[in-house]
């Protein structure tokens, strides 16, 4: 049996270890231990479901996932859709997670994003909610909300246009105390798609040579645009979604095969690029944008 | 026959998005909806005559992403005016918002093309990659409403700016009348055909 340990908090900046400790499940029984988990963002959400994809399709069978022994833990599990989502990849003890008001910071439970309907639904549930997690939690203006619906409509079709497999979609307003000391809105894209390298290489490998791979791949695509498509139009919405991330002075990165590539901004100390690490076959989208203001206090509230 | 041997489209893209998506909002997101909605406006222009002045309205629609934008806008011109031949219909982007005219540009830009557009809260401009003669002679025309051939070297008496209204012409950023020859701005051409 291979027991891979979710760590207590699991986010973007830990999730990692999850992906490093499946490679080391070839074969047999695996059990996902969340017993001890206490704080999980959207990336964790969205990478612990895709590892779950990742182990039963690679073993045949669903691994374990042994549930969060913190009730409040549980209950958000249940609340953000993450509970439903994992029953179709996870064994799970079954334990009725407590009933906990919907909280106003959710802006997107996870959710399953396969067809071009999908993506419009995020667009309508965002441009119905996001008005107040955008305005009074991170103070930006209320125009913002079509901008965001816009980087959300590129990242999910990031997923049907490129990946062919099914992700999801994920968001989340945090107040990140010790880090920054202001809310922070992540969003998480993940799909178990065929990665870039994969996506590019008929088109693009032959000009890299021996260069090509997980990293050269996702800096054809991140910092250059170039797609698998001979279409001129292609390949705007990551470049879009760069400069957007970019005036609102947040963190973006994509991580696929083994590398992953982000641009950093001053306040942040994620490499631009890191490669070398455990191989996740399709794509993950990590979007942090920040606050304008210090402070927990919310604008307007 | 209106006289003006150009037929008008109306065309409402909050219907067309309806049709395509079961969707709350009138949203232009995804390429395959700007795909469907292209195709929906270029059955409309079929059924036109020859030439057409197709008005699209996106004063309904709330969102417009790069992807849909590329579809919707510039393939549509790709189409219907590709580079180095005539214009086979022209086009006014009606009811233009700051947040429609990001992904329109965007699009434009990336395809080096350029359009009229009548934003929400002023007059006609150009969008896209205008070049400075382009804008000049086009804002000019613009202010008259029309130019007889006859008024043309008095009204532009610089080579360069002929050579222009010509290059607008093919574009279809400008309409040319047939018989009279006079050239018309696409706002002033809108406003008579279709009040």
């Amino acid at each position: 049996m291979h027991v891979i340990r979710v760590p207590s908090s699991l986010d973007y900046s830990t999730v990692d270890s999850v992906f490093r400790q499946c490679a080391q499940a070839a074969e047999g029984k695996a059990l996902f231990d969340a017993g001890y988990l206490r704080f999980v963002d959207p990336q964790g959400l969205v990478g612990l479901l895709s590892a779950g994809a990742l182990l039963k399709r690679r073993l045949g069978q669903p691994p374990h996932l042994r549930l969060p022994r913190h009730a409040e833990v549980l209950g958000y599990l249940a609340r953000i859709r993450f509970l439903e989502q994992a029953r179709r990849f996870f064994s799970m003890q079954a334990r009725r997670p407590r009933e906990i008001a919907a909280s106003s910071d959710v802006l997107l439970e996870i959710t399953p994003v396969t067809t071009n309907s999908d993506v419009h639904a995020v667009v309508d549930r965002v441009q119905t909610r996001a008005g107040t997690i955008l305005t009074r939690t991170l103070g930006y203006p209320l125009v913002t909300v079509v901008q965001f619906s816009v980087v959300l409509s590129e990242v999910c079709q990031n997923i049907i246009e490129h990946a062919e497999a099914p992700g999801w979609v994920a968001a989340q307003a945090y107040y990140w105390a010790k880090r920054r000391d202001r809310w922070m809105l992540v969003i998480a894209v993940s799909d178990l798609g065929r990665g870039f390298r994969e996506s590019l290489a008929a088109e693009h490998a032959g000009r890299f040579g021996k260069r090509w791979g997980d990293g050269s791949a996702l800096e054809a695509a991140f910092l250059h645009g170039v797609t698998r498509f001979q279409d001129l139009g292609r390949g705007q919405g990551i470049q879009q979604i760069r400069r957007q991330v970019r005036r609102w002075d947040g963190l973006i990165s994509i991580r696929s095969g083994t590398a992953r590539i982000a641009d950093v901004p001053e306040w942040d100390d994620t490499p631009a690029l890191e490669q070398g690490l455990a191989h996740f076959p399709g794509a993950q989208i990590n979007i942090v944008l920040p606050a304008k203001q210090r402070g927990k206090e919310r604008s307007g509230a | 026959m209106n006289g003006f041997g150009i037929d008008p489209v109306a065309i409402d893209l909050r219907r067309l998005v309806r049709r395509q998506v079961a969707s709350l909002h009138a949203h232009l997101v995804t390429r395959p909806t700007g795909r469907a909605v292209r195709r929906a406006i270029e059955s409309q222009l079929a059924g036109a005559g020859e030439t057409a002045l197709s008005v699209i309205d996106f004063s309904e629609v709330h969102v417009v992403d790069f992807s849909c934008a590329d579809e919707v806008v510039a393939k549509l011109l790709l189409h219907y005016q590709p580079p180095g031949q005539a214009t086979r219909a022209f086009f006014i982007l009606r009811g233009v918002s700051d947040l429609h005219l990001e992904p329109i540009e965007a699009v434009l830009e990336r395809h080096r093309l350029t359009a009229v557009a009548e934003t929400a809260a002023g007059p006609c401009r150009l969008v896209g990659v205008p070049s400075e003669a382009d804008a000049r002679v086009w804002r000019s025309l613009e202010e008259r409403g029309a130019l007889s051939p006859g008024d043309v070297p008095a009204h532009l008496p610089d080579e360069v700016d002929r050579a222009t209204l010509e290059s607008l012409v093919r574009r279809g950023l400008v309409f040319r009348r047939p018989g009279s020859g006079d050239y018309l701005a696409l706002s002033n051409l809108m406003r008579s055909l279709m009040g």
